[in-house]
């Protein structure tokens, strides 16, 4: 089983991030869980989302201890949150940052492990319009993890964002986690 | 064939409802229960159901507006959940004495104060007493599978009682899992239709619901109550061999896992069942011979069931995500062992009580009850007889 650790602010989508990568796992025949942390959230507070990916059905309802994956979507977290708590040794650290791997794992002062970057707000500002680093990390995810395959989250987003957008924000998406997926750098 | 979704606990509760076409929903919002009553009140105000939909200004509402509804003869639903549910509490009993088969999901959600949004069982057990059926679940897949089959099981003419179906907040009403759903027209033929026998509607035959019941015959009633209870067994048992036949899931009064020759084992309720699971699996491979009880069913409370299910263990740990203050453990502990006096089994009981408000199980901790209960075998000693898990002291 992957255990997949979100880090966000609130309102920059860890929790939508963390259940729409259950979902396009699940639409893949996989079992997952999607969940997040609840707290007194509000715009910007430290949150946390959470997803486990299995090939059998998951038992397990308590929370995430040892994640194999965290994905960090807000670098001004990387101070306040020791987002590498728990992290597996082979496990894999994703950061959105325009900043190369070796800056990160420097700042972070992390030995072993894997460590990834993507300029995902940079990205989803150029070609979605504004800031938000939940979809293009995904692209980045599937790319640094080999899980699922890029044609399922398009086409997860390709459904669910035509009902409630127009196809000029869903094809942006589509182009944001294209552009994360071929652009993520990792060490 | 059901269909591969990913559901919410509360959007597969919400589904369940759709799915079920009640006549008559009543309901105040309430965290966690609140995304059930969207995921159903969009699908009527899209026309998607035909239920009429009553948005009331209380939960003590909702429940009564229930009851008119259903005493009228509608098929009725709602929910709710911790002060939610306490709110109603008057109400819930008379649901139950009216003998009206209203089927409500309760999202399990510690009681305030302090306020607290999270998960535990005090207001499932605060309605112990209340009458209602109790189906617990484990998971999205049971809090939908226990909705359908609850409708079946309350408007049994045997039966005749109310049904709450918990759903463990935030950790199974917020959380995104795989589950199966059933096509509409398999739940519409399964439930069928509501043909109740005495309505207050029914003008060529007038009935009175809600009399003054003095000392005269208020006993027998509440004996009636007791009767219909135990009928219920025999109905939940037979709902549940239908309901296989339609979903190929297996349904009974609780689940044993791995209680094959199994010496220590845990009886949980709800989704910290999963979290049992995953230990004994781990534990069993190291091969130590661990077992858990799930238990579906705590009203009517399957009690010569349980003894048969307990025979050949060592010892014994029942799991209480409530508690009872000033008494002797948590409620589940408290039937658990006065079941097994008298039984003829004399293994050792002990209660860890756990997760109020939210506090989170882990498996370290469930393997560590499990070796507490290893040195009550070999030491033949009880240290604490009632315990508190994952607290600071």
């Amino acid at each position: 089983m992957i255990e997949i650790r979100w880090h966000g602010r609130g309102g920059q989508g860890a929790k939508t991030g963390a259940l729409f990568l259950a979902e396009a796992a699940i639409e893949e025949g996989k079992y997952s869980q999607g969940f997040p942390e609840y707290g007194p959230e509000r715009m910007g507070a430290p949150m946390k989302g959470f997803t486990r990916i299995d090939d059998k059905p998951i038992k397990v309802h308590c929370e995430v201890a040892n994640p194999q994956v965290v994905i960090v979507l807000d670098t001004t977290l990387l101070e306040v949150v020791d987002v590498c708590e728990g992290l597996k040794k082979d496990g894999i650290l994703l950061v959105n940052t325009p900043q190369d791997p070796s800056r990160i794992r420097q700042k972070l002062n992390i030995s072993g492990r894997k460590v990834y970057t993507v300029d995902a707000n940079g990205i989803s500002i150029k070609e979605i319009g504004k800031a938000i680093p939940n979809t293009p990390m995904i692209g980045a995810f599937i790319r640094a993890t080999g899980l699922l395959r890029p044609e399922t989250i398009y086409e997860d987003i390709r459904r669910k964002f035509g009902k409630k957008f127009d196809q000029r924000i869903t094809e942006g998406n589509i182009r944001a986690i294209k552009r994360a997926y071929e652009e993520v750098k990792g060490e | 064939m059901g269909k591969i979704v990913a559901l919410t606990g509360n959007d597969a509760a919400g589904t369940a409802m759709i799915q079920i076409r009640p006549d008559v929903v009543a309901a105040f919002p309430i965290t966690p229960q609140t995304e059930l009553m969207h995921k159903f009140a969009e699908a009527v105000a899209d026309g998607d159901v035909d239920t009429e939909f009553v948005s009331v200004e209380s939960e003590h509402s909702a429940m009564s507006a229930a009851i008119g509804a259903s005493a009228a003869g509608a098929r009725v639903m709602t929910a709710t959940a911790a002060n939610g549910f306490a709110l109603m509490w008057e109400v819930v009993y008379i649901a139950a004495s009216y003998r009206l088969p209203i089927v409500m999901t309760l999202v399990n959600r510690a009681l305030s104060g302090p306020i607290n949004i999270h998960c535990d069982h005090s207001d499932s057990m605060g309605g112990r007493d209340a009458g209602w059926i109790q189906l617990h679940s484990e998971n999205s897949q049971e809090v939908y599978d226990n909705l359908i089959q609850g409708v079946k099981i309350a408007e049994n003419r045997d039966v005749l009682l109310p049904v709450m179906v918990t759903s463990d907040g935030f950790i199974l009403s917020h959380t995104l899992e795989r589950m199966e759903i059933l096509d509409n027209q398999g739940v519409q033929d399964f439930v069928g239709e509501n043909h109740p026998q005495h309505t207050l509607l029914d003008v060529d035959h007038p009935i009175t619901f809600g009399p003054l019941d003095l000392p005269d015959y208020y006993f027998e009633h509440k004996r009636q109550q007791v009767l219909a209870m135990e009928k219920a067994k025999g109905v939940i048992l037979e709902v549940g061999r239908e309901f296989k036949k339609l979903s190929g899931r297996d349904y009974w009064l609780f689940e044993e896992y791995q209680m094959e020759g199994a010496e220590r084992a845990i009886v949980a309720l709800g989704s910290t069942a999963g979290t049992v699971k995953e230990t004994v699996d781990a534990l069993r491979e190291k091969g130590e011979k661990v077992g858990l009880i799930k238990l579906r069913v705590f009203r009517p409370f399957p009690k010569e069931e349980l003894v048969e299910a307990l025979k050949g263990i060592k010892a014994l740990v029942v799991l209480d995500r409530s508690n009872s203050f000033g008494g002797f453990g948590g409620p589940l502990f408290t039937e658990i062992r006065s079941t097994l006096y008298g039984s003829g089994l004399s293994f050792e009981v002990l209660n860890y009580i756990y997760g109020l408000g939210g506090r989170n199980i882990s498996l370290k901790e469930i393997e560590g009850v499990y070796s507490d209960l290893k040195e009550v075998i070999e030491t033949s000693k009880v240290k604490e007889r009632i315990n508190y898990l994952g607290v600071r002291e």
